[in-house]
């Protein structure tokens, strides 16, 4: 039992890791993905090389222990997306 | 604000139905980590349907393993506040989710399931991944 929202497809609700063309990489509860953008929830950011961690450093953590929430949410452009992971599945 | 508890009493009772005992304040809480010995399982329950859907079966799935806790708790993230705020004051250097899962031996935390390793996963893979937490930490060491 739970609450489901269907409509906001296969990502909705799911911890992703959003890598972009620039520096930053983005992990959050996605809400919806869109031709035009990504939105995400309780979201985390990590600028390459901030605290001496790559954003593959990064994301290798989060993938053992999870996220600090810095951002409430956050939309990300589609045009500056690089790729679009399951944190589960890292 | 806390759920309405018409919303997550059914939810609580999944766990409390298999022997999961609430903790329902900080003193609570205080309690089960007070007690040194043994060990124990701690769900972070929540109302998430993406996740805690599978968390809730998923855990009754695994207590059907040979190797499991001595003791079951649970807090209810969203609604038990203060409870969950001290539960996860015990293990402040892991990011909160809910929900999640921890394994203590002895009162120390030995393995912890957050959300993103659950709400990808059927509730037979969260099993998986427990029964196997389990055999490692909480199996009997064999007789000499």
């Amino acid at each position: 039992m739970g609450t489901f929202h269907q409509d906001k497809g296969d990502l909705h609700g799911i911890t992703v890791v959003v890598d972009t063309v620039g520096h930053e990489v983005y992990i959050g509860r996605c809400d919806e993905m869109t031709e035009e953008r990504i939105l995400l929830h309780d979201v985390d950011v990590h600028r390459d090389g901030e605290d001496g961690r790559s954003k593959d450093d990064y994301v290798e953590r989060a993938a053992r222990f999870g996220i600090w929430k810095k951002l409430e949410q956050f939309a990300i452009p589609t045009e500056a997306i690089a790729s679009v992971r399951r944190l589960g599945d890292l | 604000m806390p759920y309405s508890s018409l919303m997550v009493n059914p939810m609580k009772e999944e766990l409390t139905s298999i022997g999961f005992q609430e903790l329902l304040t900080p003193e609570d809480v205080d309690a089960f980590m007070s007690e040194r010995e043994g060990t124990a399982l701690l769900v972070f329950n929540s109302v998430c349907g993406c996740a805690a859907g599978q968390a809730r079966p998923g855990v009754h799935l695994a207590l059907q393993n040979e190797s499991r806790p001595d003791r079951l708790v649970t807090v209810f993230a969203g609604q038990d506040t203060e409870a969950t705020k001290q539960a996860r004051s015990y293990f402040e250097d892991i990011p909160p989710s809910s929900p999640s899962i921890a394994l203590f031996k002895n009162s120390e935390l030995v393995y912890f399931v957050p959300r993103h390793r659950i709400e990808s996963r059927s509730a037979e893979e969260v099993a998986a991944d427990l029964k196997s937490a389990f055999d490692r930490y909480f199996a009997a060491a064999p007789a000499s």
